[in-house]
């Protein structure tokens, strides 16, 4: 189909849809001008999308504060755990399954599909994970979901695509399954390999509900759980912090500045990888629908 | 990879590779299998699984809570209104998408739109509270137009179609790519034919592009049904407070403060059986749907 490119009805297109667009990015532009406002600005409803009264205090106080840091630090060390934990465990499962004639593999593969259908729920789960005496350990957060079932799948039906020959060739030269996956499968699993990859990045660094609910001591909730904490009660964190000389920076900031500031932050990560990997993050949504 | 031969002596090695992804899905995914026991009991910490036998009890106690039987109507009203907008939002900006022209904007709009998407509903609930409160970018904007303020999260009318809106929003960005990705897919001769029969713009998409989208749209459906139940905590749970409940609570909002606040574990572990039974059926009647309606199967 050809388009004009010039038309009354394409510039309608691109305001209308550019609209629409912008509303998605805003509240984020909007969240970067309150914290680097000053909180009189804040207070009076005249920060728009510009900081008004420039200041840094709002990140003077993040780092100086230090919980901001240490969260981010158990956030960085879950997604490194986390990731490699789900990876190692996904390719290690869906090469074998990805084998037909493999002897038991639908009792097997039944086995992995069927959580996706039942679980025990919040309550069985959460006295489980208490019982084996993981509150408070780094694997209360990693361990649980540790093979994500639905993107094992991806990655299988994904090696089944590729030719056997590549397979055969290596048989016959004698390699075993295992050096047969490290040496020809897991090389050519790339661009699948990033999408579940970067999901399951995604899915540790955003989550938060595992921090909170198994993390008693509040000093070792990650990132997001910090950050839903701030929600909720951030105004009395300021008032009783009296660490150096954070009252000279909390004189220029106030909850809003400050939680506007580390909210900025903690999505700040995704923002900035989000551009480069895009095509891996929408390749993901056509690879799920691999058929037989 | 079809026809396999199997070096019989090397076949343990493919086992061995399963036993990792094994021992930990029976651990965190069958073990709690065999704690809804508790919701069939009157759990006790100190006496764990043996607890006192007390039957349907737990749920016979539930049914009688209204505070109980209004969120399962709070689940599927907000849940219905969520699916509902999920797809009418996203295949409209689809196919307004797929009208335009440049194809380097189109990109750049996809790239905008697909951002809320990965930003976590903490992010996101800390970006409402700040633009909806009374003092906030909207109600600011709607204060200089001359309307009445809303007070989006205070007002138990309102709230749950803050949930709804910001959701859609939060969310279009992922359906508009999986739509346009299925438009990209439509054989451009079937436009220059209609073009010849001299059809219009309008009458394109009705015709054309709305008709071959509609696979994709059953199969985004009925996919979503299995998580019917799931109005989503993350979002309600960061951003309600009691003087909504009312209209707010969803189950596992109910399940979380009962069962993990209030540690009334056998009652918790109660609601959490019966939503996942019911959610199992749906998965499955959905799955059979989607089969049936869209030939789309994960395995």
């Amino acid at each position: 189909m050809k388009k004009k490119q010039f038309s009354l009805y394409q510039l309608i297109l691109i305001i209308g849809l550019g609209i629409i667009c912008i509303t998605c990015v805003l509240p984020f532009i909007h969240l970067l001008a309150v914290s680097f406002s000053s909180s009189a600005a804040v207070a009076a409803g005249r920060v728009g999308f510009w900081p008004v009264e420039f200041t840094a205090a709002s990140y003077e106080y993040v780092i100086t504060g230090g919980r901001f840091l240490r969260a981010m630090g158990i956030s960085i060390e879950r997604v490194t755990i986390g990731t490699l934990l789900n990876i190692v465990l996904m390719i290690l499962t869906a090469y074998p399954l990805a084998h037909n004639d493999l002897p038991g593999r639908g009792i097997l593969s039944g086995f992995f599909v069927l959580t996706m259908l039942i679980g025990g729920g919040m309550i069985p789960t959460y006295l489980l994970v208490s019982g084996l005496g993981l509150k408070d350990t780094i694997w209360a957060l990693v361990l649980p979901g540790a093979l994500p079932v639905y993107n094992m799948i991806i990655l299988m039906n994904f090696i089944r695509g590729l030719p056997p020959a590549l397979e055969e060739a290596a048989w016959i030269d004698g390699a075993s399954p295992f050096q047969t996956l490290i040496y020809v499968i897991f090389p050519l699993l790339g661009p699948s390999l990033a999408t579940v990859g970067l999901f399951s990045m995604v899915g540790h660094w955003n989550d938060w509900f595992a921090g909170m609910i198994y993390m008693s001591e509040p000093l070792n909730y990650p990132l997001q759980t910090y950050l839903q904490t701030l929600l909720v009660d951030f105004e009395k964190l300021l008032q009783s912090d009296t660490t150096g000389n954070i009252q000279d920076i909390l004189s220029k900031m106030n909850a809003r500045t400050g939680r506007a500031a580390q909210l900025f932050l903690g999505a700040l990560p995704i923002m900035l990888v989000y551009p480069f990997l895009q095509r891996y993050f929408t390749t993901g949504l056509t690879l799920g629908s691999v058929k037989e | 990879m079809k026809k396999k031969k199997f070096n019989i002596s090397s076949l343990w090695q493919y086992y061995l590779m399963l036993v990792p992804g094994v021992i930990l899905t029976f651990i965190f995914s069958y073990i709690p299998l065999y704690g809804v026991i508790i919701a069939f009991e009157k759990y006790n910490v100190g006496m764990g699984f043996a607890s006192p036998w007390v039957g349907l009890e737990n749920f016979r106690y539930l049914f009688a809570q209204p505070t109980f039987t209004r969120t399962i109507w709070n689940t599927l009203y907000i849940s219905f209104w969520k699916l509902a907008l999920g797809i009418v939002v996203p295949v409209t900006i689809a196919v307004l998408l797929n009208e335009m022209a440049s194809d380097k904007l189109k990109r750049f709009y996809q790239t905008l739109i697909y951002i809320p998407n990965f930003l976590s509903w903490i992010i996101m609930a800390g970006v409402l509270m700040d633009i909806l409160s009374s003092t906030g970018a909207i109600n600011m904007i709607l204060m200089k137009l001359g309307f009445p303020g809303v007070d989006f999260l205070g007002n138990a009318k309102v709230f749950p179609w803050t949930m709804i809106i910001s959701d859609v929003w939060k969310g279009f960005g992922y359906g508009t790519i999986v739509y346009l990705a299925a438009l990209t897919g439509i054989d451009p001769s079937l436009y220059e034919s209609a073009m010849l029969d001299g059809a219009n713009r309008w009458e394109q998409i009705k015709n054309i592009t709305i008709p071959l989208l509609m696979p994709t749209v059953v199969l985004m459906t009925v996919l979503a049904l299995g998580s019917v139940l799931n109005a989503g905590f993350d979002q309600i749970y960061n951003l309600y407070s009691p003087a909504v409940w009312e209209t707010a609570d969803i189950i596992d909002t109910y399940v979380y403060r009962l069962g993990i606040q209030q540690a009334q574990y056998s009652v918790g572990a109660a609601v959490g059986l019966f939503k996942s039974l019911v959610s199992a059926i749906m998965v499955i009647v959905s799955y059979r749907l989607a089969d049936k309606l869209a030939g789309y199967r994960i395995l």
